[in-house]
Formats: C-alpha cells, sequence, structure tokens
C-alpha cells in the first residue's frame, strides 16, 4: 500500500533549493573563484556526506584548501569520503570541526597526524576501504551528496577533460551525478573547445578556475640510481624463480624500487633467459618511467593505466600501441578500471611491504600511523568470483576432482631487514595492535597470509602455495627470512626435505649466481638513462634531474 | 662505533686477497685475505647495538662457506642482506 503523502523525489527538490543558494556566483555553470568559501558554507550543510576527490596522485587541492577555510560555525560534522587523504589540510578539516567522520583508503603521508586526531578523539574512521571497496560504496551507502574533483579543463557549458589523469574523477561524478549530489569541478583552465570530453557536462553543476594547477605528485617514479645490489639479487631471484617458472604474462607490479629492478632487467637478465613474449607482456600499470626500456626493446604489448605519471605525457602519446590513449593523443586513466583488471585479469600481483608476519600476514602500519592501503589488498588476493583459465592460474590448482581451479599468484617480495636494525619479518604486526589503539572493527592487514603465493626475499622463494599445512607454511617462510626473528626458527634438516619439495628454492636452485647481482645488469642506471631511452620524450620533474 | 669479532675454526685457505664494496650510507666494505687455518671476521660498525644480528649473519655465512680467511668490515649501515651479498662477491674474488 502507497503511503499517502510520500514523496519520491526529495533529493531534485533538496538539489534544486541549494543550487539556488548558490546561484548568486554561478555564471551560466562557471563559478566565481573569489565566492568559492561563501559557495561552501550556504551549499554544505552539517553532516553531509561530502567526497572531495584526493586521488593517489591528482589532488583537487583548491577545492579543498577552500572548505579547510570555511567557517566551522556554519558547516560542521561533515562526513568526508576521500580515497586519500594525503594533504595537510585534509586533516585541518578535522582540526577545525569542519569534518568529524572520514571513510578512506590510504592516508601515507598524514598517516602520523591522522593517529594523533584519532587518539586525541577529533576524528571517527568509519572504515580503511581499498579502493575498489570505497568506490563500490559510493554507489552502495556512502553516496556523496556533494563531489569535489578536479579536471584539467572546462568549456563553458560544464564539460570536462581530464587529460592523462583521469584517475577517480568519472567514478566520483557518475555516483554523486545520478542521485541527486551536487558536483563542482576545479579546472586549470577554461577553454572554447576541450582535446576531448572525459565528463559530460549534463554530470557537472559547476566549474572554477583554480588559483594553481591542481596538485600531483610523481608517485612512482623511482630513480634507477637509488636502486643497489641487494634489490638487484631479489629481482633475479623473482624473474628466475616465479615469472619464468610460471609463464606470467599478464601483471601488475607495486610501487617500489624492487619492482622497477625487476622492469629494468627485462631487456638485460631476462632477454638473455630468452623471456621475450614468454613473460610480462600485458599489464595492468601506473606508468611506471623504469618500465621504458622493456617497451622500447619491444617487450610489452599493452599498458593500462590507473592514473599519470608526470614527465610521461609525451612518451605516452607517443607510444599509442602500448597505452591507452584518446583521439587527442593523451593517456586515459582510470583508476576503477585499472583496479577491477588487476584484481581479475591479471594473474600475478607483486608488491612490496613493511611487515610480514610467520604466516604471511602483511601490512604497512606501523606504530604510531595509520597508514591505509591504496589497490593492494584487490590484486593483492584472490578472485574467488574468477571463471577464466590462464597457465599461470591453472599452474597453482590443487586437488584433480574435476572442479579444481586456480590461483592468482600473490607475491611479497621483501628484504629481510628494512634498514640495518628493523626486522620485515615479525612476530606479531603493528596492524593488531594499531586496530585496538584506533577502535577499528579488524587489524588493518594488507594482504592475508592465505592469499599470499610466494614470498621472495635475498635469501630465496618460499612457494607457499605448495606447502602441505600451516606447519610447512611457517617452516618455509622460516628458511627465506634471515636473521630475523621469525627467520631464527629455521631448521636445516626442515628446510632441506623443503627444498626436495619444491616449496623452498634458494638462489643455487634456482641458477642464481648472488656475485651476478650487479648495477650492471640494469637497462638504465640513471633518470639520464631513461630518457635517452625513451629518444627524449620523458621529461622527469625536476626533483628527479641532476643536470 | 662497535666491533664485532666471529671466529670459526677449520676451513679452506683462500687463495688471494679481494676488496669489494665501499663505505658509504647503507654500504660497507669487505677486504679478504689468506690466513693459515680457521676464520676470524672483524666488523667496524657505525651503528651500535646489533650484535646479535652481525653474530647471526656472520656464522651463517661461515657454515655455508667454511673457509680460512681473514676478513675485515668497515660498516656504514648496511641491512643483513647487502651485509651476505657483499661477503658472497668478496668471496668469489678470493677463492
Amino acid at each position: 500500500m502507497p503511503v499517502l503523502g510520500t514523496r519520491w523525489n526529495t533529493g531534485a527538490v533538496d538539489k534544486a533549493e541549494r543550487l539556488s543558494a548558490i546561484a548568486f556566483a554561478l555564471s551560466g555553470k562557471v563559478l566565481d573563484a573569489s565566492r568559492l568559501v561563501d559557495v561552501l558554507e550556504r551549499l554544505i550543510r552539517p553532516g553531509d556526506r561530502v567526497c572531495l576527490e584526493g586521488d593517489n596522485q591528482k589532488q583537487a587541492d583548491f577545492l579543498s584548501r577552500s572548505l579547510a577555510a570555511v567557517d566551522p560555525g556554519i558547516v560542521h560534522d561533515v562526513h568526508l569520503v576521500i580515497s586519500v587523504l594525503g594533504r595537510p589540510e585534509h586533516i585541518d578539516l578535522f582540526e577545525r570541526g569542519i569534518a568529524r567522520r572520514v571513510d578512506f583508503s590510504f592516508s601515507g603521508p598524514q598517516s602520523l597526524r591522522l593517529a594523533q586526531l584519532v587518539d586525541d578523539g577529533r576524528v571517527e574512521i568509519g572504515a580503511i576501504h581499498t579502493y575498489l571497496e570505497l568506490f563500490g560504496r559510493y554507489f552502495v551507502d556512502l553516496t556523496p551528496k556533494i563531489a569535489l574533483v578536479a579536471a584539467d579543463a572546462a568549456d563553458a557549458a560544464g564539460n570536462l577533460y581530464t587529460g592523462a589523469n583521469t584517475e577517480e574523477t568519472p567514478t566520483i561524478v557518475e555516483a554523486t551525478a545520478f542521485r541527486n549530489g551536487i558536483v563542482i569541478a576545479q579546472v586549470n583552465e577554461l577553454v572554447d573547445e576541450l582535446p576531448r570530453v572525459d565528463v559530460p557536462a549534463s554530470w557537472i553543476d559547476a566549474v572554477v578556475v583554480a588559483d594553481r594547477p591542481y596538485a600531483i605528485e610523481p608517485l612512482f617514479t623511482r630513480d634507477p640510481a637509488e636502486i643497489d645490489d641487494v634489490t638487484i639479487l631479489m629481482a633475479m631471484l623473482a624473474i628466475r624463480g616465479v615469472y619464468e617458472t610460471h609463464r606470467v604474462k599478464r601483471l601488475n607490479h607495486g610501487i617500489g624500487f624492487d619492482t622497477a629492478a625487476i622492469e629494468l632487467l627485462l631487456p638485460t637478465y631476462a632477454e638473455e633467459l630468452g623471456l621475450r613474449d614468454e613473460i610480462c607482456t600485458h599489464w595492468a600499470l601506473n606508468p611506471h618511467p623504469t618500465l621504458i626500456p622493456a617497451i622500447e626493446c619491444g617487450w610489452v604489448r599493452s599498458v593500462h593505466c590507473f592514473g599519470g605519471e608526470l614527465g610521461m605525457e609525451r612518451y605516452i602519446a607517443a607510444r599509442p600501441d602500448i597505452f591507452f590513449t584518446g583521439p587527442d593523443g593523451s593517456l586515459r586513466s582510470n583508476r576503477a578500471l585499472a583496479q577491477m583488471a588487476g584484481l581479475y585479469a591479471t594473474d600475478l600481483f607483486i608488491g612490496s611491504t613493511l611487515q610480514l608476519d610467520r604466516d604471511a600476514n602483511s601490512s604497512t602500519a606501523t606504530r604510531g600511523r595509520i597508514a591505509g592501503f591504496g589497490g593492494a589488498p584487490n590484486m593483492g588476493s584472490d578472485p574467488r568470483g574468477r571463471r577464466h583459465a590462464s597457465e599461470p592460474w591453472l599452474a597453482l590448482a590443487r586437488g584433480d576432482d574435476g572442479i579444481a581451479r586456480g590461483r592468482k599468484l600473490v607475491v611479497q617480495l621483501v628484504e629481510t631487514f628494512r634498514s640495518s636494525g628493523v626486522p620485515t619479518f615479525v612476530e606479531r604486526l603493528d596492524a593488531v595492535d594499531m586496530a585496538g589503539k584506533a577502535g577499528l572493527a579488524i587489524a588493518p592487514v594488507m594482504i592475508y597470509g592465505d592469499d599470499v603465493t610466494h614470498v621472495v626475499t635475498e635469501e630465496g622463494v618460499a612457494y607457499l602455495y605448495k606447502a602441505e599445512n600451516v606447519d610447512d607454511r611457517r617452516a618455509a617462510l622460516a628458511a627465506i627470512a634471515g636473521v630475523t626473528p621469525v627467520g631464527m626458527e629455521r631448521r636445516d634438516e626442515r628446510t632441506n626435505a623443503l627444498r626436495a619439495a619444491g616449496v623452498v628454492a634458494y638462489p643455487e636452485d634456482l641458477g642464481v649466481r648472488r656475485s651476478d647481482a650487479r648495477r650492471s645488469l640494469l637497462a638504465a642506471t640513471s633518470m639520464a638513462d631513461l630518457v635517452r631511452w625513451s629518444g627524449d620524450l620523458y621529461d622527469p620533474p625536476a626533483r628527479f634531474r641532476s643536470w | 662505533m662497535q666491533r664485532i669479532v666471529v671466529e670459526r675454526a677449520g676451513g679452506v685457505p683462500v687463495s688471494r686477497r679481494a676488496h669489494v664494496g665501499a663505505v658509504a650510507s647503507g654500504n660497507l666494505e669487505v677486504l679478504c685475505e689468506p690466513a693459515g687455518a680457521g676464520a676470524r671476521i672483524t666488523v667496524e660498525t657505525s651503528v651500535d647495538g646489533y650484535e646479535p644480528v652481525w653474530r647471526a649473519t656472520l656464522e651463517r655465512f661461515l657454515e655455508r662457506n667454511p673457509i680460512a680467511a681473514t676478513i675485515e668490515i668497515n660498516d656504514f649501515g648496511a641491512t643483513p642482506a647487502m651485509v651476505s651479498l657483499r661477503l658472497e662477491q668478496a668471496l668469489e674474488l678470493a677463492r
């Protein structure tokens, strides 16, 4: 029975009311930048759910700085939904009482201040999500009322061009616009004609020209000059012990020097092993500059990107056979779709972490910091919904009862100690204690041990998926954990049995000579080398230039 | 600064002197020379307080490689992984 008097369009009515309250600052869809703080004070009501575009790379910082400047007497107790809580003013929102609750994924640079705010009772954390979970919840129970996003350019009608750094913009806008929310986009410039339309005008309520181009970080740039021999040894072990062994073609590399070293060994070490076309052909990957030599040598067939990378724009535009690019020539990235690709369409995820326990649970949360995680838990997990087979995936199948299925290869690549005194392998993750202090329902484990199939250290490879039981798993991990507390439990007899069974492999078992691990193996040993490989198309940010 | 000495009896003498690495942040220098009987490794490290980690690292190296040699290590905060790798590199040259 319909209830008399029920209205079904309260969202649209509310939206119309709010838009009329800010009409004074709008000329068409173009918002007067000088009145932005005033607009935000009239638009946002206490308790509203606000999505601020804080991505892994791109940041809607004109909007976030303006939001942090509103009067907390007018705008307070906002529920912030944001994937990367990365800028100082994001934290200021809580210190000033403008925002009260947050649902997020990653807080890297602000992890220390966030932990302090939690201690002080100034912020409630709803949950720490993976990117895909958070995006998913934008369409279920965390739909934003207001979205504040960033784009490269807009036209007067309100169409957006997001260039190489599309990242999350379409996902946030879609969730908000189709639920009667209000979308404001900051743009670097207004133009008459856009190179391409990434978000259509009818999804956008207002555009505002920012005081300066949006902030963006070259997160995925690693200088080859900083890669040392130990990292090269680990990369050699990963190539022989995992990539070659399982013929891994479709993959994602996590961020860091360890994976950069693998990329730089493809055209040299892996080429000598005859692995071209056998491994590493299809990628879900940010545009890592260290992949340039492999691309130039013909190793790579395709790369789909989560975001852009500063300095890589011209190189990517000149390699449209490799990257996803628009008709205008520039990269089209999309974090939600790349995460989905990384979850379902790749066969391997490999990445580093700060701590691993004896069951291979991993975490980047360390004492006094609430860092969260980005995409690693999505890509570093076995998607049980997967229904397509591939050679490496099938190779990990257990049992032969006719319905055996494969597994994604989830590889943790870590040096046994992070610095001379800090072991990577620990008895107990700091994340466990941190969860209690922060009032989280679960410990922020980045990758669960039961999803980890391989661990690679400078000591060797543990094929955890082959272990028959928990004891064998722990013994295999101890066998490659060096002189850490976990590694000191290694027993020679047990280790030899595991080596014979192929559950543990040391360098000599894989045909890797430790003393061959030298920087001369790298296809590029400096940023200048990468620029040369790119035919001068790669243009590194100033901080990476020594010339 | 801390000095750590690890000794082990027996072993096959290395045949020549070797020098690898450099004293730079996160790195170390290893000097290896032949000795009549037994191995003696002397570490000078800029980082205090990690003697058990050093001992475990060096003892594992000597277990894996029963050599007779005098080895000097000048360390500037290298990880155990880097220590092991430099020792292996020095041994390769000294054999």
